[in-house]
């Protein structure tokens, strides 16, 4: 597939997932199978992982609670890292991880229904891990901004109907 | 009492676009795909510049021509985009929006009874403005066969001994047409050999699209010693509310344009002024991200219509398009005022733009994707209603 073409289907859906195979065809100035054929191979790669929903669960729940959490850890045998990852990710709970570079090691995004369950998970799960050293939890409070997406200012036409 | 008015502005109708969206004020739930600015926000950095001006207590006059610093910017970046030199010094004038700086150029120019060729459909301020500075306005047709660009016969049928300048505005509002590099190379010759001066409007100039860089007609041997350059931030950078513009013209010419500018407007906004530095110096990402977003629903929208039968010779350049609905045999503005009534979608008649307009509508996509979707699904609605009624 052509680098530019996937490049722009790629800017397209990454803003909004909900566009159908039509309208991409429209904007891509293609035919519909074209598309189609694109976002299989992009959906076989890999590189499109999903189309999912960016949704603002503060409004939904308001006791729900995001926690990012460090770890320090010692790294296992040779394949070091990503041997202890894998044990962490397969945490349903666990939304997000990363390996970072700097003071600690992994850092882990968890998502919860309140601030007790996110206690429990760390206390007894990730901190109980044979090879984690050291544990820091911190809790958002306020979620400003995610994925590009303003949570504080949505897009609101200001202008006027009329040009002067 | 007497009567106070004066009759040459008593004569003058108000523009039509006014006219026509008066009517949609009144009806707080239709969509309107008739604003002619952009719907990005001023990219942040810009505004930066502003608050930081502000800050530092910037907020005096600045030089009647604008801040040395800026034109200087505004110079550095026209030389980059189109290769041709102006001094900052004495050939540059900030000016409030593009608007003031074309209305200076006509006051600067013009004796009465001289002749100005004015291609239309064009921007609304064109006539009004050559009349206040007592000259005739002379409209060409353009031809949509032509994709609306202006054709070297069509400039040479209406040269009279009276014709003193000529104005070009491409990328174009309504139309949404462009020149390109090899149409503006015919025009030369016969600005050269009737010795025309030449007022380009190019204020869309940022916004071309297809992949060919806007050309301008200064960048020819010859022009830019008879052409007033006029361009600005509104379109290119989403600074409309900023109100600043900048014209480029020979020094005898600018002298004259500072002068009237000096007596009427003293200086452009101190604060928009520091903005619009970052603007010029480095604003050229942020232009080309809108760009890519515009062209997006420029395509999306050439589909809709084509799927709906309805015809509309490609536009390249601007945020409009600008469709052919003659086939239904009304009016731009019978159409017009159907749609919006029947439902709620406002867009401009093209007959505001000039008597060829008549026929076409102008459709600004300086609209989210969304609100596009919704209002072409409307427009399709309308259209198969019509189609129905009149068998």
């Amino acid at each position: 597939m052509n680098k530019e073409f996937q490049m722009k289907l790629l800017s397209l859906i990454e803003r909004d997932g909900k566009l159908t195979d039509a309208e991409l065809a429209r904007m891509m100035d293609c035919d519909e199978a074209a598309v189609r054929a694109a976002l299989s191979e992009l959906e076989n790669e890999q590189i499109i992982c999903g189309y999912h929903t960016l949704i603002n669960w503060d409004k939904v729940d308001p006791d729900s609670v995001t926690a990012l959490v460090e770890l320090r850890v010692t790294p296992q045998g040779g394949d070091g890292y990503n041997k202890i990852a894998e044990i962490i990710y397969q945490y349903p709970e666990v939304e997000t991880l990363y390996l970072m570079s700097g003071a600690y090691d992994f850092l882990v995004m968890l998502r919860e229904k309140n601030l007790k369950a996110i206690s429990l998970f760390v206390s007894e799960k990730l901190a109980a891990l044979d090879e984690v050293q050291s544990t820091t939890t911190y809790f958002t409070l306020i979620k400003y901004k995610e994925q590009g997406f303003s949570y504080m200012a949505p897009k609101k036409d200001r202008r006027m109907v009329v040009t002067p | 009492m007497r009567d106070f008015l004066s009759k040459k502005i008593v004569d003058m109708p108000f523009s039509g676009i006014r006219k026509f969206f008066d009517v949609v004020t009144e009806m707080p739930d239709a969509i309107s795909l008739g604003v002619g600015e952009p719907d990005f926000d001023t990219p942040w950095p810009i505004r930066e510049e502003a608050i930081k001006a502000i800050k530092a207590g910037r907020t005096f006059y600045t030089a009647n021509a604008g801040l040395i610093e800026l034109r200087r910017a505004i110079c550095g970046y026209t030389e980059r985009k189109t290769g041709v030199t102006y001094d900052p010094a004495a050939e540059c004038l900030v000016s409030v929006g593009g608007s003031e700086a074309i209305d200076l150029a006509f006051r600067a120019t013009l004796e009465p009874g001289d002749e100005v060729i004015l291609p239309q459909p064009c921007f609304v301020s064109y006539e009004p403005c050559v009349k206040m500075a007592g000259g005739t306005p002379v409209p060409i047709s353009l031809k949509e066969t032509h994709d609306f660009r202006l054709q070297p016969e069509e400039l040479e049928a209406v040269i009279t001994p009276k014709t003193k300048a000529l104005l070009i505005s491409y990328p174009n509002n309504p139309t949404g047409a462009i020149m390109e590099k090899e149409d503006l190379a015919k025009l030369a010759p016969i600005i050269l050999a009737h010795d025309l001066l030449v007022i380009t409007d190019e204020i869309y100039a940022e916004l071309t699209y297809g992949g060919k860089d806007h050309a301008s007609i200064i960048s020819f041997p010859g022009m830019k010693e008879r052409c007033i350059y006029v361009n600005g931030f509104s379109k290119a950078f989403a600074m409309t509310g900023w109100r600043l513009g900048y014209a480029l013209a020979p020094e005898a010419i600018m002298t004259q344009m500072v002068k009237i500018h000096q007596y009427c407007i003293m200086s452009s906004p101190t604060i928009s002024q520091y903005a619009a530095i970052y603007a010029m110096t480095d604003g050229d990402a942020e232009t080309q991200m809108m760009r890519k977003d515009y062209d997006r629903r420029r395509r999306y929208l050439m589909h809709r219509l084509s799927e709906m039968g309805i015809p509309c010779f490609e536009p390249k350049g601007a945020f409009y398009i600008f469709p052919n609905i003659s086939q239904f045999g009304m009016t731009s503005e019978e159409f017009a005022l159907e749609l919006l009534q029947r439902k709620k979608i406002a867009v401009v008649p093209g007959s505001a733009f000039g008597a060829c307009g008549e026929g076409f509508l102008r459709i600004s996509y300086a609209y989210s994707l969304d609100d596009l979707r919704v209002a072409f699904d409307r427009i399709e609605e309308f259209v198969t209603e019509l189609r129905a009624e009149k068998q």
